[in-house]
């Protein structure tokens, strides 16, 4: 279908190249400037890669390609991350 | 803190299903052992993966069901007649049986212990990880308000009635309305219909009063509700929601 | 490869005239990078651009009063599944470009809501391609990639751009949407051409 999910679903393979949550974290729509969470984004997964797209603009923010030993990740679309990181002991 | 978790490169890892138990006549409750399981918080995911002899596998994402206990996990399962995984997890896996899952995932949709009203909104399967919450809650003693407003299409597809029966007995801060939208159980006072600004509406949880918002279930259900939510004025930065779909969601 | 799970078997079916790795489906799955772009007919343009700026346009109209043809073919996606025996009406490509002065040895076909995918331009020629307009006797749904979609299936469906707008001839190479990704560049299936470096 081309109904889309959202950021949610990308923890589990995001969370197999990073080690710190990626969904929960910030990025500003390199098309339009809006700021969402990764988990707010407009997700479609029925595809040869996973896109995420803006939810105000519906540009590209994020896509994800799993091949056999290897990932391909694009993050063009995100003029910077903001990652929530716990303060040092 | 657990907003901002690092967390190990999630791998796959084995777990043993302990038990299962009927929710709906299409739905049950899947129990499981995950040895060095490293916790999880309320509204957070795992991705199971199924592996068939010849090496075909499929993956999908379901919400845990349960509070954090131990090596302990429950998972509630929707059987989606055309769907791939869902059939196996529904019907066919046993006790004694081993499932491969990956998490726990999500730092967003999530549910920490607080002394903030919490108004959560799901639409049929979108209830698990709601419970989840609501679950977490009683185990900590967290005595904040709790709104549950959970649309089901009958009486019969409500998952955990009774338990949410008992537990609203028990307990004068959680509240839980549904909203049938085909059948409506004998007596019903309103005719059967979709969610609309009324069923939101309440005043321990209304905008003022700055609930944290989650809202779960199909996309089509959780935009309407959003929209409904910020149009009654909630600022849409209280409110949560998570999408289950046919993809990559549950099925 | 994970512990297999007992008596999983999932939905597909092994069958011997598929390509390796393929497994036949009876459904039409749709798959799709974003929203199902709703394309008004009376706005509906293909043009075709070659290396020097020279331009052709069809608007529907246009487009439907080209020869078309009835063909039957099989599909095979980079997910592993494979549909055989697909009736489609289409505008053979070979028309399109019949009237283009060029020496490009590269296409991309651009679609309605941004996405791209590249082969090389005698991909395109040769009875190899079409601009398929109609599904088992019916106008190409939206979901499916209608009004109208490129249509290659000697190659991994990726390259049969749905809600296909137009095709540019180049000089050099220019990856598409997949392709910059890890995605193979060619994309023969019976080679089992999935990803950079297969």
């Amino acid at each position: 279908m081309s109904t889309h999910l959202d950021g949610n679903v990308l923890g589990g393979e995001l969370g197999e190249l990073f080690t710190v949550d990626i969904t929960a974290a910030t990025g500003q729509c390199a098309s339009c400037g809006m700021v969402s969470a990764i988990a707010q984004t407009h997700v479609y997964t029925d595809a040869p890669g996973v896109v995420a797209r803006c939810p105000g603009c519906g540009a590209v923010m994020l896509r994800l390609v799993r091949g056999p030993g290897r990932a391909w990740l694009d993050l063009r679309g995100i003029t910077c991350l903001q990652l929530a990181l716990p303060d040092e002991p | 803190m657990a907003g901002a978790a690092v967390l190990g490169r999630l791998t796959w890892r084995v777990s043993t299903v302990t038990s299962v138990r009927g929710e709906t006549a299409t739905a049950r409750t899947i129990a499981l052992n995950v040895p060095g399981w490293p916790g999880h918080r309320a509204g957070q995911h795992v991705d199971v993966r199924l592996t068939a002899a010849d090496g075909y596998s499929a993956q999908r994402s379901y919400s845990i069901a349960s509070a954090p206990d131990g090596d302990q996990l429950e998972l509630t399962v929707q059987l989606l007649a055309d769907g791939e995984v869902s059939p196996y997890l529904a019907q066919v896996v046993a006790a004694g049986d081993p499932l491969e899952l990956r998490g726990p995932i999500g730092g967003w949709f999530a549910w920490d212990p607080a002394p903030v009203p919490v108004l959560l909104v799901a639409g049929g399967s979108g209830v698990v990880p709601l419970m989840a919450m609501i679950r977490a809650r009683a185990a900590t003693g967290t005595g904040s308000p709790f709104r549950l407003v959970y649309s089901v299409r009958g009486p019969d597809d409500a998952f955990y009635a009774a338990e949410l029966a008992e537990r609203q007995r028990g307990d004068d801060g959680l509240h839980v309305a549904y909203v049938y939208t085909r059948t409506t159980p004998p007596g019903w006072p309103v005719p059967p219909g979709r969610i609309g600004a009324g069923a939101l509406t309440a005043p321990e949880w209304s905008p003022d009063r700055n609930p944290a918002v989650f809202v779960c279930g199909p996309t089509g259900f959780v935009e309407t509700v959003a929209n409904l939510l910020v149009n009654a004025g909630h600022d849409p930065r209280t409110i949560k929601t998570e999408r289950f779909g046919p993809s990559g969601g549950q099925s | 490869m994970g512990i297999v799970s007992r008596g999983f078997t999932g939905r597909r079916r092994s069958d011997e005239n598929l390509p390796p790795g393929q497994y036949l489906v009876t459904d039409f799955p749709v798959l799709s990078a974003g929203p199902t772009p709703r394309v008004d007919l009376a706005r509906w343009e293909f043009r075709v651009t070659t290396e020097t700026g020279q331009e052709r346009t069809w608007d529907w109209a246009a487009f439907r009063a080209l020869p078309s043809e009835q063909i039957t073919v099989d599909l095979h996606c980079v997910t592993k599944w494979s549909k055989l025996r697909t009736p489609w009406r289409g505008v053979p490509v070979d028309t399109l470009l019949a009237q283009m002065q060029t020496t490009a040895g590269f296409a991309l076909a651009r679609s309605y809501g941004g996405y791209t995918t590249n082969l090389p331009v005698q991909d395109l020629l040769g009875g190899q391609a079409w601009i398929a307009f109609e599904y088992d006797g019916k106008a190409l749904v939206a979901e499916h990639g209608g009004p109208a979609r490129l249509l290659v299936p000697h190659l991994y469906l990726w390259k049969s751009a749905k809600w296909v707008t137009g095709i540019d001839l180049l000089t050099e190479d220019q990856p598409g949407f997949w392709e910059s990704l890890g995605y193979h560049n060619y994309g023969d299936p019976w080679q089992e051409q999935r990803y950079w470096g297969d």
